[in-house]
């Protein structure tokens, strides 16, 4: 006979299971030092943010181009502590470095890749992908195919690289390998009462989807050296806004 | 190894020669000529002649009106080059890369030979000695560069050898002729008042390509040490050249495969135990019908990786086109440096950083792709104009020379082209109140100071721009710049970035 109690730890035994075949290894004692992003890092399988695997971001306008690239500052940092480069393959650049800086990122330890097409990108990008050593590769792209995700998707299980995919148009989106989907909006920044001029980015950050998780959507503030989760009370006064001006 | 060399030069090299020839010269003033545009011309005068104040390049005709008894003897053409050939062979004895450097020396290689005579003092001693005692005058320099060498050892003042390392220090106060530099640039720079080296050693490059052209930049770098110096050597090293001729004529891509890996296999395998790797490999395929295809390949760092090298080439041979066979292959290795030894990292994930080997042989296989200009890594500039702000870095190697500027916030996102916008701005110095931008209403909710970045007069005429960052109704955040001065005609709002 089969109690209740017995059910509930088979199947999260099960889960747990399915999970590392899947290849989310339970964090060793030393490895888990997440990447700042606080409550967000719960919503992914076991509570921390997954590295060695592909994120896509989504990033249809050029607002939350920036937005997104705000936030992937704040993520390469941590990923680069370890001092391994970073690649950024795109085919139509706008990034500056020098804004990389202000996310405590050294913006000469980041590797641009101009491709001509898109098939170059995702070429470029799988064998980026293939190299270990590297703390991340960030590529911009338009569409990638369900097979095509699963051959990066395979680059990276062997070599442990992150990899960022940001989708800058929504009419293609589809089924991919990625764990987790993202979309980054810009925020009113806010500053204390009456100060005048613009404050820390502040963004809506939503993970659509995530592969074992559960997604979700928060206000995440960039402070010079971390991300800070805006409580919903505290960004609800936002509405309270006047024109401010310096 | 530390490459070190030596520059020889004979001073009176040709009458030096015909004194031993004819002893009762020594003691007499006596000049070379060959007729030249109907003129008779000095081309050497021994020492006597010339402390009387002939020189070569001089009439014959004058030189006889200062001297009355001077002797005139026929120039033999191309003895010089005979004469140096064969001194060099001489000098073979001290070590075996040796390049004849006409019209009137000698340049020596002399990396890891010096401690087999006791040294580099005793070494530049005995070769000295040994060629005065054989009537040369001769003078000499040890450094790190031919170039610098051969600088030394005909403007040097104090010591011939320059200690590894500070070559640099030494050229400083060498004139600009020390640079082995054509006589229209001497003039030229003569002319602005660079009398010495440190007067323009500081200049930038792209200035001094701009006045001097390419040449005067490649003897600078060469005598610096920044770019290496082939050597037209007496007895070459063979170069590494690599053939394999077919039975049958070849047209498949295995076969083809198969090829490039052994001649690979042959190149590597003598480069690495010369200690040096590939930067430059040509393949040249000779097809049945007479064509002649190729292909050819570059790495970042000197490389003698069979399975790295092999990648590069596996990307090329679909356009290998072998039509009814190839039946000749040929691997050239164009360009070769020596590899300095690398230490396995124990902890390679931990310090790998840009000097990792896998990043490197991942940049090399994209380069050769998607071709070098387009793999960029920016270094900051001392600017605050913002495209100037950075510059690509020439190599993977190259630092930093300033900090980052982290004063004022700069956009994520920079248009490679600032966009037009239409702006209500309500006060002369106020940040605008809304602003279109592709057809988009943008109200400013906020807004911070203007940052006013001036032009850089000395580089272009411009109009200065008053920079301001702004954040609109729904939170999206702008840097949009005014042209100009608010009342001028020319003046025009932009937009220029996107902030996180």
């Amino acid at each position: 006979m089969v109690t209740p109690g017995d059910k509930k730890e088979i199947i999260s035994r099960l889960q747990k299971d399915i999970l590392q075949w899947e290849g989310f290894v339970p964090p060793g004692a030393g490895a888990a030092k997440g990447v700042g992003l606080g409550p967000v890092e719960a919503a992914f399988p076991n509570g921390v943010f997954p590295t060695g695997v592909i994120h896509e971001m989504l990033c249809p306008t050029r607002e939350q181009q920036a937005a997104t690239s705000g936030l992937l500052g704040g993520l390469l940092t941590v990923l680069m502590r370890n001092g391994g480069p970073c690649l950024w393959i795109s085919k139509d650049r706008r990034l500056f470095p020098p804004a990389m800086d202000g996310f405590n990122v050294e913006p000469d330890k980041v590797i641009f890749i101009d491709a001509g097409n898109e098939k170059e990108v995702l070429w470029a990008m799988e064998e980026a992908l293939k190299c270990e050593g590297l703390a991340a590769v960030v590529a911009e792209l338009r569409e990638i195919s369900f097979a095509q995700s699963r051959r990066l998707q395979l680059a990276v299980e062997s070599s442990r690289v992150t990899g960022f995919l940001l989708r800058n148009d929504l009419r293609k989106l589809n089924t991919t390998t990625c764990v987790a989907r993202w979309q980054v909006r810009p925020l009113p920044s806010v500053l204390e009462d009456g100060m005048p001029g613009v404050g820390y980015p502040r963004w809506q950050v939503d993970l659509l989807r995530v592969r074992n998780g559960s997604p979700g959507s928060w206000q995440l503030e960039w402070a010079t050296d971390g991300f800070i989760v805006i409580e919903e009370s505290a960004a609800a006064t936002n509405d309270l806004e006047t024109r401010q001006v310096g | 190894m530390k490459k070190r060399y030596i520059s020889l030069w004979f001073r009176h090299l040709l009458t030096d020669w015909f004194t031993l020839r004819q002893p009762e010269l020594k003691d007499v003033p006596f000049i070379l000529v060959a007729p030249e545009h109907n003129r008779i011309i000095i081309t050497a005068a021994n020492s006597l002649a010339e402390k009387q104040g002939v020189t070569a390049g001089m009439a014959a005709a004058d030189a006889k009106a200062v001297i009355p008894d001077l002797k005139t003897i026929d120039d033999i053409p191309g003895k010089a080059a005979k004469l140096l050939k064969g001194l060099g062979e001489w000098c073979i004895r001290y070590t075996p890369l040796i390049a004849v450097d006409l019209p009137d020396g000698l340049v020596m290689d002399i990396s890891g030979c010096a401690h087999l005579w006791g040294g580099e003092h005793a070494y530049l001693k005995e070769i000295i000695t040994r060629l005065r005692s054989k009537g040369y005058d001769v003078r000499g320099a040890m450094a790190d560069t031919a170039g610098a060498a051969w600088a030394i050892a005909r403007f040097g003042h104090d010591k011939p050898i320059i200690e590894p390392g500070v070559h640099t220090e030494a050229l400083l106060n060498l004139p600009p002729a020390a640079l082995r530099l054509e006589p229209l640039i001497l003039d030229r720079l003569k002319k602005l008042g660079f009398y010495t080296i440190k007067s323009f050693i500081g200049i930038k490059r792209s200035a001094l390509r701009r006045r001097f052209g390419n040449d005067f930049l490649l003897r600078l770098d060469q005598a610096l040490g920044t770019e290496d110096e082939p050597l037209q050597l007496l007895h070459p090293v063979t170069p590494y050249h690599e053939r394999l001729p077919c039975l049958e004529p070849i047209c498949t891509a295995t076969g083809i495969e198969l090829a490039i890996k052994t001649l690979l296999g042959n190149v590597c395998k003598r480069l690495q135990s010369e200690g040096k790797g590939l930067r430059v490999a040509i393949l040249r395929c000779y097809r049945v019908d007479g064509g002649v295809v190729g292909a050819d390949i570059g790495t970042n760092r000197p490389s003698h990786h069979i399975a790295h090298l092999f990648k590069l080439f596996e990307l090329k041979i679909p356009t290998i086109e072998p039509a009814l066979g190839i039946e000749l292959f040929t691997l050239e290795a164009a360009k070769v440096e020596d590899i300095s030894p690398e230490q396995e990292a124990l902890w390679s994930l931990e310090n790998s950083g840009l000097s990792d080997n896998n990043l490197v042989e991942l940049l090399d296989k994209l380069a050769n792709k998607i071709g070098t200009n387009n793999i960029r890594r920016y270094l900051p500039q001392e600017s605050y104009w913002p495209e100037r702000s950075i510059k690509p870095a020439r190599s993977l190697a190259e630092k930093a020379a300033t900090t980052w500027r982290t004063g004022r916030p700069r956009p994520s996102l920079l248009l490679k082209k600032p966009e037009k916008i239409d702006v209500t701005a309500l006060l002369p110095d106020n940040p605008p109140m809304l602003f279109i931008y592709k057809g988009k209403k943008h109200i400013i909710k906020k807004a911070d100071d203007a940052e006013r970045i001036e032009p850089e007069w000395w580089r272009h005429k411009r109009l200065h721009r008053d920079y301001y960052v702004v954040e609109d109704e729904q939170g999206q955040r702008y840097w949009l710049f005014r042209s100009g001065h608010y009342e001028d005609e020319e003046s025009q709002w932009y937009l220029h970035g996107f902030f996180a």
